[in-house]
């Protein structure tokens, strides 16, 4: 933690960036996201085991956007985000400075996204046993066992879209869920609404998420939403053998096609 | 009592399907008249929220064709939507949506017969699947209540 703060004041105090995006202290034991700007403010930073958050979001959000320089506390899911983000060509490289933190708490040295590729390449990132317990006991349903399982979990779903302000790879300034010619997604919180809502919601991150599990984590109903975009990941790999956020020049696999692309349904 | 009549959406591109849908028409082949055709520029326009759409009021199946591969008027966009189906579809089965309720086919501006034949074939597979009643309640209902947008 001192390496961090330390790394981070440097950074500050030579204005090699304007804010550090990191951890903080927040309220009843929580953690919360601060940004220091002075390098008096770096000793505010903290990290532990409390600091899962997906600081990656942050760098989308237009506030910070606009800062130019900027310094990121990156776990590794964070650090996948940033790689897909910039394979999207949403980031410079030369605009971000990364505080890497490695599986064990420490700091790891990132210099840049080449990196940034090397480093992630010799690390493991499979998704908790639990949610994986989960995918099995969901693929192992029958169709109306599914459909009444996610009935029951959407139902409580009133559209706050903390799953989507979450997400860092939800940055469209003009989200579908906005769009009100025609009213896509119905505003008021009903049944198919929200199964629509949450489709749509995992369609547009086929090939994109990388299974930080934030949107399901963010849930203030703690519906596993993260499952559906869990399945589309291992979906795309299997069918594209493609997996985000592990290269910054990666084409996106929705906007790509390979003519010996297998299906089995088409007539 | 008489025979469940499947209401089938049919999303179909300009420049394959929909010529060969009208090839037969020309040619006097009878097929079920259960389905709506819409056309569309291309496969790779039809946004997989349609597919919802058509369910949500009130279609019993939907049918999707275009262009075979390589075939494509703007060369690739079949190639794009093939791809979004394959994720789509399995989307689909993992929230227990009935994806035997969506038919692919390629059929081109030549092939009125197939044409023919893939509808025919769908309307007898929902006929056997019956109505779909639980996506329909599901969003009918709360929709009457909906008084935003009015």
């Amino acid at each position: 933690m001192d390496d961090l703060r330390k790394k981070a004041k440097d950074l500050l105090e030579s204005q090699a960036v304007n804010v550090i995006i990191g951890y903080g202290e927040g309220t009843s034991g929580a953690v919360r996201a601060i940004f220091p700007r002075k390098a008096e403010e770096t000793d505010k930073l903290i990290y532990d085991d409390r600091c899962t958050q997906n600081l990656a979001v942050y760098l989308m959000k237009h506030e910070i956007k606009h800062m130019e320089k900027k310094g990121i506390v990156a776990t590794i899911p964070a650090m996948r985000s940033i790689l897909q983000v910039a394979s999207e060509y949403q980031l410079k490289e030369d605009e971000l400075v990364i505080l890497g933190i490695g599986p064990d708490g420490k700091l790891v040295d990132i210099p840049g996204f080449k990196a940034m590729e090397d480093y992630l390449a010799t690390q493991d990132f499979g998704i908790q046993e639990d949610d994986k317990a989960i995918l099995r006991k969901i693929d192992a349903m029958s169709m109306e066992e599914r459909w009444s399982f996610w009935k029951d979990e959407l139902s409580p779903c009133f559209k706050c879209y903390a799953c989507r302000a979450a997400c860092p790879m939800c940055y469209c300034t003009r989200c579908f869920v906005e769009v009100n010619t025609p009213q896509w997604i119905p505003i008021s919180a009903n049944e198919i609404g929200n199964f629509e809502w949450h489709l749509l919601r995992a369609m547009h991150l086929a090939g994109r998420c990388i299974n930080c599990g934030e949107c399901g984590r963010a849930c203030p109903l703690e519906i596993p939403i993260h499952l559906l975009t869990y399945k589309m990941t291992e979906d795309v790999q299997t069918d594209f053998g493609v997996t985000a956020g592990l290269k910054a020049d990666m084409p996106s696999v929705l906007s790509t096609y390979k003519l010996e692309d297998k299906e089995t349904f088409i007539r | 009592m008489a025979e469940f009549e499947p209401r089938i959406v049919a999303f179909v591109c300009n420049w394959c399907t929909y010529a060969g849908a009208d090839l037969t028409g020309t040619s006097r082949i009878k097929y079920a008249t259960n389905v709506r055709i819409i056309r569309f520029p291309c496969t790779g326009r039809i946004d997989f929220m349609l597919l919802l759409k058509a369910f949500g009021n009130g279609a019993d199946g939907v049918m999707i064709s275009g262009c075979h591969p390589n075939d494509c008027h703007y060369t690739s966009g079949n190639f794009h939507a093939r791809r979004r189906w394959m994720i789509f579809r399995r989307l689909l089965d993992f929230a227990g949506i009935d994806h035997r309720r969506i038919i692919f086919s390629w059929v081109s501006a030549a092939e009125g017969a197939k044409w023919a034949q893939v509808v025919n074939t769908a309307v007898e597979e929902f006929r056997q699947l019956g109505p779909y009643d639980n996506y329909h309640a599901a969003s009918k209902e709360p929709l009457e209540r909906e008084v935003i947008n009015g």
